[in-house]
């Protein structure tokens, strides 16, 4: 059984100018122990598609699904309250600004003491002993008294560590990170995905990367699933996405890397592809 | 031929001002730096935040005195903490910026953000500063019906390209691009990366490209120099740099960057069938 699994999920919003539909019939399935990325351009609904799986979405959002299930669950017919017991506990995210996504107000301490207060019976003193486990497994040096600083006091590197730390606090089944390196240098990009991958196999969870960097796809990633405008052009293994693209959107943007050209031009497909081109071209 | 840049062990120092119970304190942002730029070719400028290449664009488009050192543009000595700057040396360099949805005014049109810098350092006529401005749209890939729209009304792209038409209309000599794509898509990022191709061809265009990205340095450089901690740490040709990197901290930053050839994939997941 999948872990999370989702069949024909669509997104509309109402603006101004009648409804706009951000995401458009996308399934995906994630099994325990397996790494998907979804990738995409700005605007391809890659965001969105999982914010509307997890129901973080406002009320102007309109979704619906053929299936929406988490671990066997429906995650569409399910109170509010039953919700907000999985996520958070079960399924956890990372967004893509960790200085941002953290409350300046209180100490790190807090924010992830907060998690363990809502979602575990533990007492205060079990709670801040597995805070600063969490730290340690994060890579946070002093744990004890980095507990005790603002998001303010910590490095942009640092903030997502703690981020990660929230997240697994109740030890995930699910793990969604969210762009969760492009606010980093390129250094510290590489020690968080690395701290990410080590994590995830040492928990066998579910981890979903939504990057549009094909370099942290190709870094991380068992399956893709390549989206554009809200829809899903193309999902494929890793090494066969890489190795032999089937639809015409992926070869563009693979060939548009400043990798594959050293000096002259690169190819700029995209530019000249069509939408109808591009939707037709989409390999399920 | 004398080089368009050149730097003579640049410095560039803050100072921050102490409290009644704090004694004030100085940065050294950029601790001597040398380097120079042949015309029609490319300087990469590589490092992480903080690294202090940001501040010197700042130096080298004029915005910020230098502290210690010389600069010398076209073969002339530049130094606006002692001397005013004249428009004349204002229109030889130019700078385009990280963020195209910043560096645009909101309440300003397409032609009027074009126009500016010549209103400001020349003496040209209106129905000419609007000729050339639209004659410039065409250059970077936009239309002559964009001059009296808004920034809000483009892509990121597009205001890139908006941006770089701004920083052309002066025709200057160098041209500070200070990450210009790494806020754009990597469809987007080929064509502004082509665009400025093109426009380096056609006018002979010397460039600083700062970046922190190695596979966008590594396409459009001719010369690389790594920063790291105010110092440059590296510099040399591409592929001198690329192929044969001496510092440490330069090694580090090749192997972090993520590769996307086949053979690397193939090797990961290896790894991890090994490890599971």
């Amino acid at each position: 059984m999948s872990l999370l699994e989702i069949k024909n999920l669509t997104v509309e919003f109402q603006t101004a100018s009648g409804p706009f539909r951000a995401v458009d019939g996308v399934s995906l399935k994630v099994d325990e122990g397996e790494v998907l990325a979804i990738v995409g351009e700005s605007g391809s609904g890659k965001s969105v598609s999982m914010l509307a799986a997890m129901g973080l979405l406002p009320w102007t959002a309109k979704v619906t699904a053929d299936v929406l299930t988490f671990n066997g669950r429906d995650m569409q017919s399910m109170s509010d309250s039953d919700r907000r017991k999985i996520i958070g506990k079960d399924i956890a995210m990372i967004f893509q600004e960790p200085i941002a996504s953290l409350n300046p107000c209180f100490t790190v301490g807090f924010q992830i003491e907060e998690v363990l207060r809502i979602h575990t019976d533990l007492s205060r003193k079990a709670r801040r002993d597995r805070a600063i486990e969490l730290f340690q497994s994060v890579g946070i040096p002093n744990p004890e008294e980095r507990l005790g600083h603002f998001p303010h006091q910590m490095s942009g590197g640092q903030c997502q560590r703690v981020m990660i730390a929230t997240a697994l606090a109740c030890n995930p089944k699910l793990l969604i990170a969210d762009e969760p390196t492009t606010a980093l240098d390129v250094t510290i990009q590489k020690q968080i995905l690395d701290l990410l991958m080590k994590l995830q196999a040492e928990h066998g969870m579910g981890l979903i990367i939504i990057t549009h960097d094909m370099g942290v796809v190709a870094e991380t990633a068992d399956r893709v699933i390549v989206q554009y405008k809200g829809r899903q052009i193309e999902s494929a293994d890793v090494l066969s996405l890489f190795e032999s693209p089937k639809s015409v959107y992926t070869k563009a943007l693979l060939s548009a890397l400043p990798e594959n050209a050293v000096g002259g031009r690169l190819p700029t497909i995209t530019e000249k592809l069509t939408d109808t081109e591009i939707f037709a071209g989409a390999v399920r | 031929m004398t080089p368009v840049l050149e730097a003579k062990n640049l410095k560039r120092d803050y100072h921050i001002p102490g409290g009644l119970f704090k004694p004030g304190k100085t940065v050294h942002a950029v601790k001597g730096v040398s380097f120079k730029v042949e015309q029609g070719k490319t300087l990469a400028i590589v490092g992480e935040s903080g690294c202090g290449k940001s501040t010197l664009a700042r130096m080298v488009t004029m915005i910020d005195p230098i502290t210690e050192g010389e600069m010398l543009i076209d073969g002339g000595k530049v130094d606006i903490a002692s001397e005013p700057l004249t428009s004349e040396m204002r229109s030889k360099v130019q700078i385009v910026f990280q963020n195209p949805y910043g560096s645009l005014n909101p309440r300003k049109k397409i032609g009027d953000i074009l126009t500016e810098p010549l209103v400001i350092n020349t003496k040209v006529p209106a129905d000419e500063r609007r000729d050339r401005a639209m004659a410039m749209l065409k250059k970077v890939g936009l239309e002559e019906k964009h001059y009296g729209r808004y920034p809000h009304m483009f892509s990121g792209g597009q205001r890139q390209r908006v941006a770089i038409a701004r920083a052309l209309m002066l025709n200057p000599r160098l041209l500070v691009l200070d990450e210009p794509v790494s806020a754009l898509d990597l469809s987007v990022q080929a064509q502004v990366l082509n665009l400025l191709a093109d426009l380096q061809d056609e006018f002979q265009l010397t460039y600083v490209f700062i970046s922190h990205d190695l596979s966008v340095v590594r396409h459009i450089a001719n010369d690389v120099m790594v920063m790291y901690f105010g110092e440059a740490v590296e510099y040399g040709s591409r592929d001198q740099v690329f192929e044969d990197p001496q510092h440490s901290y330069t090694k580090t930053l090749f192997a972090a960057t993520p590769r996307v050839d086949v053979d690397a994939i193939r090797a990961r997941i290896e790894r991890r069938k090994r490890v599971a």
